[in-house]
């Protein structure tokens, strides 16, 4: 261990006597000095992120409205999401968002990152490109899949259209599951970037040897994906997935542009539920209940993804 | 003509033939460049389109556009507030970046070097701070934003971005300051140097890939964020870019696609200009957050 254990640093020999007091004692101990080097962080998260998060779990508790301070009710607000089918629509449409956007973006980048992985002229430009998607705000790039999916000139029903596919243009907002697949697509065209990239950083730490050796062994392509490089990713792959599952799960922005929840509540996300019970409906109180119900679910599914895809490396490497 | 040299990025390469790789490369990869690229061009193409040409499909190719117009963009920047929605981002997105440097530099530096005690708990809390979505906080972050008399101003926006930049800069912070070795510090610290001195003049001079990596990342994620700005800003000369493009350019049933476009657009360049110059700082920043 080459840890900094004279730690405590020296004051300077030219300060003012007069700040000599408890500050100067303060930033002469380690854990004084660590204590005022967090201070700023600390503030900021503490008022700002833990203290909201406490608070959102009571106002969960009380029937706040916009403007009138709420008393304790118990859980009546969960009592009567209970009963409330959309609600449980909102519940179902998140999960099936969640797991066929991820499931999606999973495949398609993985896919990305392996053909990234080999040697292509302009490699660095393509990486650059493909980034795009993740780095341009998502609002504006869904207003751009807003007027790509318009009911009446979206381009893509035009150009099936022309290829004599369909006869009229097809109603992609509009429909209970066009709508469900539109925002999924969305969804997985901003996703792929972020995971191809991660994996393609993964695939980059694997030394080919192993890949050769096993070909000299005589594996197949197909072999050696599944038997050398899989198990060596699955690690970064745990990550990755853990991250594009809870930003998944809590999506808003791509919903509250492209359906802001319609046709009748059949793109409702519970983020989008929470916001528009609380803020355009005044119920702070049941928008924030809706938001606590979304603990549980973000945590299983963090763990799920997380643990589930380590126990996999676990297994694979006991074989 | 690209294997021609023994390449070390994907195996045994070279002993595919062109039409294979043809059919396993380059076809997929036009795909998926087409795919996420398409978007964009055809935001670009309908921000310049003369409204004749934007729905009339027969007589004019969708996919280009005749007599390019920039009526869309001064309809935008002279008889909208758009310049106002953009000078707010700005100054939102810049303001609240330094905060969170400045901040993380000091919490990374002291979880990493200082362990101070309970030093590798904090580590770990911060790390659960960058698990906390804002779809989950921003109701309570309404109500206090409120009740601190900050509601719609710039300063609700400055003050609670940081939340999710501070641990994603202390995190990716924290692993480059590992990266610089101690024997700097100590040598430092023998000469005498105090631990402000050492922190200014030794750890950041060897650290700044990653401040411009955190910087960028940070300024990024603030020129995008959506849902606090929704809730928190309600007149219009005091919106971002995403908001006031989406809730003041749209009205009624007739959408001036030219002028959404043309703010999708001209709201997205900044972010994609500089995206453009540190591309290797975003990729890193990116993976490297993934990889601790």
């Amino acid at each position: 261990m080459t840890g900094p254990d004279q730690a405590s640093s020296a004051p300077a020999q030219d300060d003012p006597p007069r700040r000599r007091g408890w500050f100067s004692r303060l930033s002469e101990s380690r854990n004084g000095l660590g204590f005022l080097f967090m201070l700023p962080a600390a503030a900021v998260l503490l008022f700002f992120l833990t203290y909201p998060l406490g608070l959102g779990v009571w106002l969960g508790f009380t029937d706040t409205r916009i403007g009138r301070e709420g008393v304790f009710v118990g859980l009546e607000n969960y009592a009567w999401l209970f009963d409330d089918p959309v609600f449980w629509l909102s519940v179902f449409n998140t999960m099936l968002y969640t797991v066929v956007a991820s499931v999606a973006k999973f495949g398609l980048g993985l896919w990305l990152a392996l053909i990234l992985n080999r040697h292509l002229p302009f490699k660095n430009f393509f990486r650059a490109v493909i980034l795009l998607p993740w780095v341009v705000p998502t609002v504006l790039s869904a207003m751009a899949f807003w007027w790509i999916f318009d009911s009446q000139f979206s381009i893509i029903s035009w150009s099936l259209m022309q290829m004599g596919l369909i006869d009229q243009p097809i109603n992609f907002l509009g429909d209970t599951w066009n709508a469900r697949w539109s925002v999924i697509a969305a969804n997985v065209w901003r996703g792929i970037p972020f995971v191809a990239i991660s994996l393609l950083a993964g695939l980059q730490t694997i030394p080919q040897s192993l890949n050769e050796a096993a070909a000299i062994d005589g594996a197949t392509p197909w072999q050696r994906f599944t038997k050398v490089t899989l198990p060596l990713l699955t690690p970064i792959i745990a990550v990755v997935m853990t991250f594009s599952v809870l930003f998944t799960f809590t999506d808003f922005q791509l919903i509250y542009v492209l359906t802001r929840g319609g046709p009748v509540n059949a793109t409702h996300l519970m983020a989008t539920l929470s916001f528009q019970r609380a803020i355009p409906g005044g119920q702070l109180g049941e928008g924030a209940a809706i938001a606590v119900a979304m603990i549980p679910f973000l945590l299983a599914a963090i763990l799920f993804s997380f643990f589930g895809l380590q126990r996999r490396r676990w297994q694979q490497g006991q074989d | 003509m690209a294997d021609r040299t023994t390449d070390n990025s994907a195996p045994l390469e070279q002993f595919e033939t062109l039409p294979r790789r043809i059919l396993v490369v380059y076809l997929p990869l036009a795909v998926f460049v087409f795919v996420l690229l398409f978007p964009f061009y055809w935001m670009a193409i309908t921000a310049v389109k003369p409204d004749n040409q934007l729905t009339d499909y027969d007589n004019f190719s969708p996919f280009w556009v005749i007599g390019p117009t920039l009526e869309h963009m001064k309809f935008l920047l002279f008889e909208t507030s758009y310049p106002a929605w953009m000078w707010n981002t700005v100054i939102v997105s810049v303001a609240s970046t330094v905060i969170a440097l400045f901040a993380s530099v000091l919490a990374a530096y002291a979880i990493e070097r200082l362990r101070f005690r309970g030093a590798r708990i904090t580590g770990l809390l911060i790390f659960l701070a960058y698990l906390v979505p804002p779809s989950i906080l921003f109701i309570p972050l309404a109500y206090i934003v409120f009740q601190v008399g900050i509601f719609d101003s710039r300063l609700a926006l400055i003050l609670t971005y940081p939340t999710f930049l501070i641990p994603f800069c202390t995190w990716l912070l924290m692993g480059y300051f590992r990266s610089i070795p101690y024997e700097l510090e100590e040598s430092a610290l023998v000469d005498g140097a105090s631990r402000w001195q050492i922190l200014t003049k030794v750890v950041l001079p060897l650290a700044v890939p990653g401040l411009i990596s955190a910087g960028i990342f940070a300024f990024t994620l603030s020129w995008n964020e959506f849902i606090y700005a929704l809730t928190f800003i309600s007149s219009s000369e005091n919106k971002t870019v995403p908001v006031g493009v989406l809730t003041e350019l749209v009205r009624g049933d007739i959408y001036e696609w030219g002028a959404l476009m043309s703010g999708a657009l001209l709201g997205s360049l900044p972010v994609v200009i500089l995206y453009s110059f540190f591309v290797d700082y975003y990729v890193s920043s990116m993976t490297g957050a993934v990889k601790e």
